[in-house]
């Protein structure tokens, strides 16, 4: 099946959870050195619950549209099932089958998520 | 020569009846004769060269030392002069960590900001490990290679230069016959590699002419299997390389003492080769040389031309080829980028419409993207003799699929 379904179509063009958060509690970007692809993600996480996250971010349609929809996926959640997140149930998010030459896109959002969670706690003062 | 009758050569067109492959840049597809030469080696005498003491080890052997002959005749060198590796990529990290110790901190290595990864990386990472200078040309206002910048980084502390003959960007064939002239004006005792990897299916090499101290290429790129690479070095140049690798094949006699290596080249090719594929090699050569450079370069002109007008006259200014804007010193790939469609996106539309497979991405030249063109990526046609004019035209109809998905 063609991955440029409708969906991820509608997030390349209107992604949601665009921009920095003010004052984030963690922050993280990446980017895919084979093709450049870039994402910078803010978070508020408190008690374990993400409540607010946005991100950045330039790329191809798979990488940007896969990550504003993983934002929009985990806003309201735990961090802990965010932690939990594998390629499968990005694969399933999207809806289509991405081939090994685009993987790496399609995990761009949720690696960098998942790193600013685990490592990329901003120093309060 | 009817191209037609060139796409029978090449079996794979048969099992994949719609594929237009435009990547030749990355790998050249495989004709028969050199699947045949392959298979010929693995079910008519299959044995180890230069050890064994009977008749299909010889044979081997014998199949083996002739393409050392055949490629040493492709390029104007001598026998002895050519090595066997695995690839482009090993052919020159051999040279640079084997020259590595000839290189101390008062020193200077220089390359270029369009080099390939391959032939980028071990000369920085030789003269991070020695506290050599890294120095680096940069391009014209036309993406070309700056001499003037080039000629000034070249000092007397200057021990080698390290230069592309053709861009796998660009496409630009770079005057290196002229360049090398000026660069030992400059200073005679420099070490000149040259990376042909991309300029060898393109540009006849003759290494004399040239005055290069070494060379390298892989075979995957004219026609033959992968695996299997060349470095070529002036007799007196491959006399202070190191080897890399040390073990069986390489040694004369050894004790537990002391070891002395065999004579060049064999010294620098430790263990056993892809002997399939160097025996094979020959016959990727043979064909290559069948078809001729002629005719090759004026198909392949022929097809950039045609390309080039095709973008233009269906995408104007959306489609912006990178480098030279005309075909004049181009090898037979355009670089371009497409609208703010990113290449990625280009290429999976591309595969999926119309089974044009492209390249996309930094084609492994990350300091030309990012630091000279300023470009995230780009996506890369190349063209082959095996490629037509109506696979252009399939390009373009997946082209206009792209802005219909994208927009
Ligand atoms: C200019 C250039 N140099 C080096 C290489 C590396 O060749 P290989 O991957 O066969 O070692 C390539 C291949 O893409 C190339 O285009």
């Amino acid at each position: 099946m063609d991955i440029y379904q409708e969906k991820i179509l509608d997030h390349y063009h209107s992604p949601r959870n665009t921009g920095t958060l003010e004052h984030p509690t963690h922050r993280h970007c990446a980017n895919n050195p084979t093709c450049g692809d870039k994402i910078c993600i803010t978070l508020i996480v408190e008690n374990n619950i993400i409540v607010d996250i946005k991100f950045t971010g330039e790329g191809c349609a798979i990488s940007q549209a896969a990550a504003s929809m993983v934002t929009e996926k985990i806003k309201g959640d735990t961090t802990e099932n965010a932690l939990k997140l594998t390629r499968d149930d990005i694969v399933k998010m999207l809806g289509v089958e991405i081939g090994i030459g685009r993987i790496r896109c399609a995990l761009l959002g949720i690696e960098t998520i998942q790193k600013a969670i685990q490592c990329g706690q901003v120093n309060k003062n | 020569m009817n191209i037609q009758d060139i796409k029978q050569d090449f079996p794979i067109f048969a099992r994949q009846k719609d594929l237009v492959y435009l990547d030749s840049a990355a790998t050249s597809l495989t004709p028969q004769t050199v699947i045949d030469k392959l298979c010929d080696y693995y079910t008519t005498y299959n044995a180890n060269i230069a050890r064994g003491l009977y008749k299909i080890s010889a044979q081997a052997t014998e199949e083996f030392e002739m393409s050392r002959g055949s490629i040493a005749q492709f390029i104007g060198a001598n026998e002895n002069e050519i090595v066997f590796t695995s690839g482009t990529t090993m052919s020159l990290n051999m040279i640079a960590h084997g020259l590595a110790h000839n290189i101390t901190s008062q020193h200077n290595i220089v390359t270029t900001v369009l080099e390939h990864h391959a032939n980028f990386i071990p000369w920085q990472q030789v003269c991070k490990n020695v506290k050599a200078e890294f120095r680096v040309a940069v391009l014209t206002d036309h993406d070309e290679v700056d001499q003037n910048d080039l000629l000034e980084l070249i000092d007397e502390n200057t021990r080698i230069i390290a230069l592309t003959h053709v861009s796998n960007v660009l496409g630009t064939i770079i005057p290196l016959q002229d360049i090398i002239k000026k660069i030992r004006i400059k200073n005679p005792n420099v070490i000149i590699v040259v990376d042909a990897a991309q300029s060898i299916a393109h540009v006849p090499i003759n290494v004399r002419d040239l005055d290069c101290d070494f060379l390298a290429f892989s075979i995957h790129k004219i026609f033959g299997p992968t695996g299997v690479g060349v470095l070529y070095g002036k007799k007196d140049q491959l006399e202070k390389l190191q080897p890399l690798f040390t073990g069986g094949e390489m040694i004369e006699s050894v004790s537990t003492c002391d070891t002395t290596f065999r004579e060049l080249p064999h010294r620098l090719e430790a263990g056993t080769p892809d002997i399939a594929g160097v025996i094979a090699s020959r016959t990727a050569v043979d064909y290559l040389l069948h078809i001729g450079f002629e005719t090759i370069l004026t198909h392949e002109k022929e097809l950039l031309t045609y390309c080039m007008e095709q973008f233009h006259d269906h995408f104007g200014q959306e489609i912006r080829i990178i480098g030279p804007q005309n075909s004049v010193n181009r090898s037979g790939l355009i670089s371009f980028t497409f609208g703010s469609f990113h290449p990625h996106d280009i290429a999976t539309i591309l595969d999926d419409s119309v089974s044009v497979a492209i390249r996309a991405g930094q084609h492994c030249a990350m300091p030309l993207h990012m630091e000279s063109l300023h470009l995230n990526a780009t996506a890369r046609v190349s063209f082959s003799v095996y490629n037509t004019k109506q696979d252009i035209d399939t390009l373009i109809v997946g082209l206009h699929a792209v802005q219909k998905t994208l927009s």
